[in-house]
């Protein structure tokens, strides 16, 4: 999980905070990303772009929810998810 | 009526004179005040005015005497012959230069000769300096028009600014040791050696929330704005600033007028309206956005002419964009001569420059540039003035915002309902991107606490809070600059005492009318864009007495339930000869930041953004920059956020390139050899 979670911070520091990793930025592996103002309304929709084309996996409209989308453990165990699910994919991707 | 101030008549010194109809361009004004009877150096005032020569192509003038200096660049539209300017009064006593358009100076000059006053011009000018006379400041509330000036009383030994009520036209000053410096733009200060061009962090900090900064504050530290419906009177080297106007609502009482009987009363206020901005010695054309607002215009400016106007539009190679099948459906009921600009997305590139050159602010939205190009071809075509749609959704409730809001507070007390995320998507049928999001997300992004629902600018917080985290991008030292700064607060801070027993979609129109239609609508996308090319806009749906009427309205006359403008489309299915209010409502939109990699390599872009060169400016932090740069190139930007800062940096690092690195005063020319100056 640890890999992961590195890699999809890394993600979202460049993309949505453009580097920035000043203190009104930290954020723990909990933080909402919504509350928090670290990714809107439309970098769902990066989030998701960056997801399946990095980690070989398909998200369905229904997936699209914060259950799954918003905080960096969420994201991080949504793909664990989807890996097992479909591991052939998920494989063909590394 | 002369006065008898014992000075002796202003001696004409006719050096130059010369109609230049051939140079490219509109009215400006400038002026330097003064304390002590200290002389003005007129090779500064030269300076001065030579930086407006876009804006005034027929003539040029300038008054010159001890403490004062006014100049004028004219746009001739009324009176061809006989209103150049500086104007005094028939003693000299009174000096007056003037940028605008007064539309009831018929009515005013009828009403001043009945008292005595003797007028040697048909101009609207004369009619003010008469004004000016009679009622001193006061004068300028009888005044139905668009105007910036500057009224020099050597009596009194007094500079009268004033601006019009919503900020049509526009007017900066500055106070530098003991002189008053005032020009319809800020380039025409920077002519002059005494002042800085030092950015104001605070004034980016309210651009990068608001989109435009709160006035006086402008870009620049040194420079004021003079705040629309605001006077300022100078005198021994102190200002006062006084408000002749704001916008004010008082919704009717009288429950037992009909609808019918309300949408008369819109019909005769907007008829007048047109009709008096139809006043003019040259021809008045339309532009047609395929909308609502200006296909009305145009409709009733045919009306009162007999015939209809000739109308101009944009339409873009993007269909994303492009508006022009209705445009041309519109003109084609109409009946009208009928042109059309075609924008592309690397047209949109090469004139950005030109375009903050004469918005003189950073920009978060490239929708000035097309606007811009459509002047050029107005004025190319023959035409200086145009009648536009401007001040509709303002005044008569149409801006998505507005049912943002409602829905908002809809949520708030029914969070469970199954219909938000629906009605929201609904909102914004022109954001494919919304269109994609789960109603999930869409309901997240939407949230609202109860600090939210409290705050009295409640409808505008998701649109400020969106466009403040651009401030992401800003450097350490940007960062610590304004540090301790809030925006919010500066904002609430000025809302007037009543604000808080107006309705909620009185509120909203408020904030509206008060920021981002002056501060951007009127000038960015307005008064700057136009006048670049000498073309003057002109705004039916912000006469006085169709502002006043339309403050009377009960909300449910402007949005009932999600239907916005309800009155105004009551009114458009009676005139209109298309049926163009069942369009949902299309606000103008161009093409953004994709404009800026069209083309590789992409020129004064890569420049700009280069890490060095952001280093070097010291606004943006580079390494943010460049992350954004790639973001782009790499076809990963989707998002409005997206869009804003990539325009907004482009737009502010040429602001830096243009105004503070690179400024260059054209010293005196073309004027030099032009202008008509008068020496006291």
């Amino acid at each position: 999980m640890e890999p992961l979670t590195a890699e999809l911070r890394k993600f979202i520091t460049d993309n949505f905070l453009f580097g920035d990793a000043s203190d009104a930025f930290v954020f723990s592996d909990d933080d909402s990303f919504q509350e928090r103002g670290i990714v809107d309304s439309t970098g769902i929709l990066e989030l998701v772009c960056h997801i399946q084309e990095q980690y070989a996996i398909t998200i369905e409209d229904e997936e699209l929810v914060p259950d799954n989308l918003d905080s960096l453990l969420k994201v991080a165990r949504f793909i664990e998810r989807k890996r097992r699910e479909f591991p052939r994919a998920a494989a063909s991707a590394h | 009526m002369p006065r008898t101030a014992g000075l002796r008549a202003a001696s004409v010194v006719r050096l130059w004179r010369q109609l230049c109809y051939g140079s490219s361009d509109v009215c400006g004004i400038a002026g330097i005040a003064a304390a002590n009877g200290d002389v003005i150096d007129p090779d500064r005032l030269a300076d001065m005015i030579a930086m407006l020569a876009h804006r005034g192509p027929d003539g040029c003038g300038m008054h010159v005497e001890p403490s004062i200096g006014l100049a004028h660049a004219r746009l001739s539209i009324i009176d061809l012959a006989g209103g150049a300017q500086p104007m005094s009064n028939e003693d000299g006593s009174l000096w007056i230069t003037f940028n605008g358009e007064i539309f009831n100076y018929v009515e005013l000059r009828d009403d001043l000769t009945r008292k005595g006053h003797r007028f040697r011009t048909r101009s609207d000018t004369e009619a003010i300096l008469h004004l000016y006379e009679e009622e001193g400041a006061d004068a300028v509330r009888k005044l139905n028009g668009q105007w910036a000036l500057g009224i020099w009383d050597a009596r009194t030994r007094t500079l009268f600014l004033s601006r019009d009520r919503v900020g049509v036209r526009p007017l900066f000053y500055t106070v530098t040791a003991r002189r008053l410096l005032f020009a319809s733009e800020i380039k025409a200060l920077f002519a002059h050696p005494d002042v800085s061009r030092e950015l104001d962090p605070h004034g980016l900090d309210n651009i990068f929330t608001f989109w435009t900064t709160l006035p006086p504050r402008t870009a620049f530290k040194a420079v004021r704005e003079l705040p629309p419906g605001h006077s300022l009177l100078w005198r021994d080297g102190r200002c006062t600033l006084t408000a002749h106007w704001r916008p004010t609502f008082a919704p009717s009482a009288d429950a037992r007028r009909t609808e019918d009987e309300w949408t008369e009363q819109l019909e005769e206020a907007l008829s007048a309206a047109t009709r008096i901005r139809l006043r003019s010695d040259v021809p008045v054309g339309a532009y047609l956005s395929g909308g609502l607002d200006s296909s009305l215009v145009a409709t009733l400016a045919a009306r009162e002419m007999g015939t209809p106007p000739r109308t101009f539009s944009i339409a873009f190679d993007d269909p994303e964009f492009d508006e022009s099948f209705h445009q041309r459906h519109i003109a084609k009921a109409l009946g009208a001569d009928h042109q059309e600009l075609r924008c592309s997305h690397e047209e949109i590139t090469r004139i950005f420059p030109d375009v903050v050159w004469h918005a003189e602010t950073p920009l978060l939205r490239t929708a000035p540039a097309p606007l811009f190009l459509l002047s050029k071809f107005v004025r190319d075509a023959g035409y200086k003035v145009v009648l536009t749609g401007e001040g509709a959704d303002e005044v008569f409730g149409g801006y998505a915002i507005f049912k943002e809001a409602k829905i908002r507070r809809f949520w708030s007390k029914f969070p469970a309902s199954p219909r938000r995320a629906s009605l929201l998507a609904r909102l914004y049928p022109f954001m494919p991107n919304l269109q994609r999001q789960s109603a999930a997300f869409r309901s997240a992004f939407f949230h609202v606490t109860t600090d939210d629902l409290a705050h009295p600018c409640f409808s505008h917080l998701p649109r400020w809070r969106l466009t403040s985290r651009l401030k992401l991008f800003f450097s350490d030292a940007m960062r610590s600059a304004v540090s301790g700064y809030d925006s919010y607060a500066d904002v609430t801070a000025r809302l007037p005492p009543e604000y808080l027993s107006w309705d909620y979609l009185t509120q909203s129109q408020y904030l509206e009318m008060a920021h981002l239609l002056p501060g951007y609508i009127l000038s960015s996308q307005g008064d700057r864009v136009a006048m670049a090319h000498g073309v003057e806009s002109r705004f039916p749906f912000l006469d006085p007495d169709v502002v006043a009427f339309g403050s009377t309205l009960p909300p449910g006359l402007k949005l009932r339930r999600l239907d916005e403008k309800y009155l105004l489309k009551r009114l458009a299915r009676a005139i209109v000869p298309t049926p163009v209010w069942r369009r949902s409502k299309q606000p103008y939109r161009a093409p953004g930041s994709k404009s800026f990699f069209a083309r590789q390599p992409n020129g004064y872009v890569d420049d700009l953004l280069s890490s060095a060169q952001v280093r070097r400016d010291g606004v943006f932090n580079p390494r943010a920059v460049r992350l954004l740069v790639q973001k782009f190139r790499d076809g990963r930007a989707i998002g409005e956020k997206d869009d804003m800062a990539l325009v907004g940096v482009i737009s502010t690092q040429l602001v830096i390139d243009r105004f503070v690195n690179n400024f260059k005063v054209i010293h005196g020319t073309p004027y030099r050899r032009t202008a008509q100056i008068h020496h006291g």
